[in-house]
């Protein structure tokens, strides 16, 4: 079975529509890159599978485990394992780090009836993790992203993956803001998480980032659809030939 | 002429509430005397109604209606009740003081070892020698009735350069219901003394009552002091508490208010700086919900030069919950060089919660740097949604955004384990919201 099925799916913003019937399958173990340039639908999407609130699905649906994932809160999407890295995280003043990890953690783990992790146990996890991913342990005192730098933040959300450990990731635009090197240690963390037993979609406007999270699967979006679908080749082709050649498709 | 008798919303004589309590009023004949001419003044005003400025947001003519009669002094059972009432409610390692439907119950109180740090005595004890500590520059009607009803309180006195090893917690604790009690007390800090001082109100048993409580506290110079108030009183209990300080030169005076419980609630802190180069931080949330109103009134008074006042509020407000803030800083035509802030934020859970902040500033000085702010909105959806998205239910998202929101006043509490005690209070109110 697939693990994430968009059929046809359908969306509006304040009664423009989006996404056009919009179709995406992704299996365990494979990494899908969505491609399209600004404005096509890709966060949308994202931010519809996530569950935010503001959009209206007019038709069709999104399938996860055969599980019409439209009809669960975010807050339930999140313990059966999909996890949105945002393209903005946002900041939580007052709300230290590391409390969210460990409240977020237990959050989910209480949704699956799974008992919740014990302190030490936590601290080790989250240890282990932090060091892989180059985050300073006072940072984890912090607020949540507060007076973080781009590259922080996004390493954080890469952090939060590896700590719930979610059977799909959806990355919107991880390498937006990002310089070299900060890029680099993202990535290498987001491969790390890479298994057959996990899916990942990494949403980005530009080639570059699949150098580094190299994809099993390259769709092109435009205008709120899926114009092309291809190999990892397609995001070279792409980079040499721009996106001007599907506008008309869409 | 006909002189009209006044008489309660309920049709009760007004003067009824102080002839039945009359023989239970502690006092020498001069203070009994004192009393009768508080309790004529509170009879002429009446409880306080909107068209008195200063209780414009709170009409407790319409909140509350009438005062209940003198709660009847505790008996076995009900200081048993009090007894498991401390035990929830006492801070680990405080000196505990309490007073039990408004008297004073020795044997729920540590009084031997706070002997040995602070001069202790009872409201009781002291009235049988003269009235002085009903007397208040106030002309206030709750205040007056405070003076004409208190039966008895605690009076601490901390001695030059004493260091309290730790904090004294007085608890209010309720049994008696459809009862009011009142109670006055009085700490006074000597210079270069350091304390803390904690007041719980708590209900143990009782659901509908009354608390009047009026606290006169003067702090010495170059002394060091923290007043922390905390009223979690039952849901149907009405608590009008009046506070009166005045601060030497040289002193940090930290006050907090939190407000957790009481249908209606009022505390009003009238704090004089009067000696130069003194710091308040004067700050408090309340949290709301239900139908419950409550009202933090401060009056920072800076009487003399090079004063530095901060004030931090947080209210809650859920369902059809009222929030009043009235901070009002006063700056004498001498006090120069005074900074003064306030800031205030309301979180509104509910489409009905209603919030009400004044700010005011009356300044007669030129030489100052004063400023206040207020805003009053609701949780971010944003930040709801992260949370919810990394797995957190609504309510315990919201729960974590409120804690984090009343955090800025709380964390202006310097001790930890304070802290956590109130965090705790805090804690238990959000799992109280439906
Ligand atoms: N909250 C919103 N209100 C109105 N229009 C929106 C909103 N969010 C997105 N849009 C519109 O939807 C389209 C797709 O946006 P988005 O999904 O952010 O694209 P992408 O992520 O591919 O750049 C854009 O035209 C954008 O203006
Ligand atoms: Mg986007």
């Amino acid at each position: 079975m697939a693990l994430l099925e968009v059929k046809d799916l359908q969306v509006r913003v304040e009664e423009r529509e989006i996404l056009h019937g919009l179709t995406l399958t992704v299996n365990e173990g494979q990494v899908h890159a969505i491609m399209g340039p600004n404005g096509s639908g890709k966060s949308t999407l994202s931010h519809v599978i996530a569950g935010k609130p503001g959009y209206e699905v007019t038709g069709g649906q999104i399938l996860f485990r055969g599980e019409d994932l439209l009809e669960m809160s975010p807050d339930m999407r999140a313990a059966k394992g999909v996890f949105l890295a945002f393209q903005y995280p946002v900041e939580i003043p007052g709300v230290a780090t590391m409390t969210f990890l460990r409240t977020a953690l237990n959050a989910q783990r209480k949704a699956r009836g799974e008992s919740e992790y014990s302190t030490p146990d936590f601290l080790r996890k989250v240890r282990e993790v932090s060091k892989s991913l180059n985050i300073p342990q006072d940072m984890l005192k912090r607020g949540v992203n507060v007076g973080f730098s781009g590259g922080e933040k996004k390493r954080n959300e890469v952090l939060q993956m590896a700590l719930f450990e979610p059977s799909l990731c959806i990355l919107d635009e991880m390498d937006s803001g990002l310089d070299i090197d900060a890029l680099r240690i993202a990535a290498d963390g987001v491969n790390a998480l890479r298994s057959p037993k996990r899916a990942m979609v990494v949403i980005t406007h530009y080639q570059r980032l699949l150098n580094y999270i190299v994809p099993d699967v390259v769709h092109v979006m435009s205008k709120g659809r899926v114009v092309k679908s291809g190999g990892k080749e397609l995001a070279l082709e792409l980079e040499a030939s721009g996106y001007a050649q599907f506008e008309d498709a869409a | 002429m006909n002189v009209a008798v006044a008489k309660t919303g309920k049709g009760r004589a007004v003067s009824d509430l102080f002839t039945s309590a009359e023989g239970r009023l502690p006092g020498s004949p001069t203070v009994i005397a004192a009393r009768r001419e508080a309790f004529e003044t509170y009879e002429r005003l009446g409880l306080p109604h909107r068209r008195i400025e200063e209780w414009k947001y709170t009409d407790l003519r319409a909140l509350v209606g009438e005062v209940l009669p003198l709660a009847a002094a505790p008996d076995a059972p009900a200081l048993k009740r009090a007894a498991d009432a401390v035990k929830a409610y006492a801070i680990a390692g405080a000196r505990k003081l309490v007073l039990v439907d408004g008297v004073f119950a020795a044997d729920l109180s540590d009084v031997k070892a706070l002997a040995a740090e602070a001069g202790f005595k009872t409201l009781r004890e002291t009235l049988e020698k003269d009235a002085g500590l009903l007397k208040t520059a106030s002309t206030d009607a709750v205040i007056a009735l405070n003076a004409a009803m208190a039966t008895d309180g605690v009076v601490l006195s901390i001695a030059d350069g004493a260091q309290l090893s730790a904090p004294i917690q007085i608890i209010h604790i309720a049994t008696a219901a459809s009862a009011s009690s009142f109670t006055r007390s009085q700490v006074a800090v000597g210079k270069g003394a350091r304390a803390t001082i904690v007041e719980s109100f708590v209900a143990a048993g009782a659901k509908t009552y009354q608390i009047s409580d009026a606290v006169l506290v003067t702090v010495g110079d170059d002394a060091d002091v923290a007043h922390i108030r905390l009223m979690d009183d039952a849901p149907d209990a009405v608590n009008v508490t009046s506070h009166f300080v005045t601060v030497g030169a040289n002193v940090k005076f930290n006050f907090f208010n939190m407000t957790t419980g009481a249908a209606v609630s009022r505390l009003q802190g009238f704090i004089t700086l009067a000696g130069d180069g003194s710091e308040l931080s004067a700050n408090g949330v309340n949290l709301l919900q239900k139908t419950e109103h409550g009202d933090t009134t401060l009056v920072v008074d800076h009487a003399v030069p090079n004063c530095v006042s901060r004030e931090v509020f947080r209210a809650v407000i859920d369902d059809r919950g009222h929030s009043v803030f009235q901070g009002r800083i006063i700056v004498r035509p001498d006090a120069q060089k005074t900074d003064g802030k306030m800031m205030i934020r309301a979180l509104l859970l509910s489409d009905e919660a209603e919030a009400d902040n004044k700010p005011e500033l009356e300044i007669f000085a030129d030489d100052v740097s004063c400023g206040h702010g207020a805003t009053a909105g609701a949780l971010d959806d944003s930040l709801l949604f992260y949370l919810k998205a990394r797995g957190l239910p609504e309510k315990q998202a919201q729960a974590l955004l409120i804690q984090a929101f009343v955090g800025e006043a709380i964390e202006q509490i310097a001790d930890d384990n304070l802290r956590e005690h109130v965090i705790g209070i805090a804690e238990r109110w959000l799992e109280r919201r439906s």
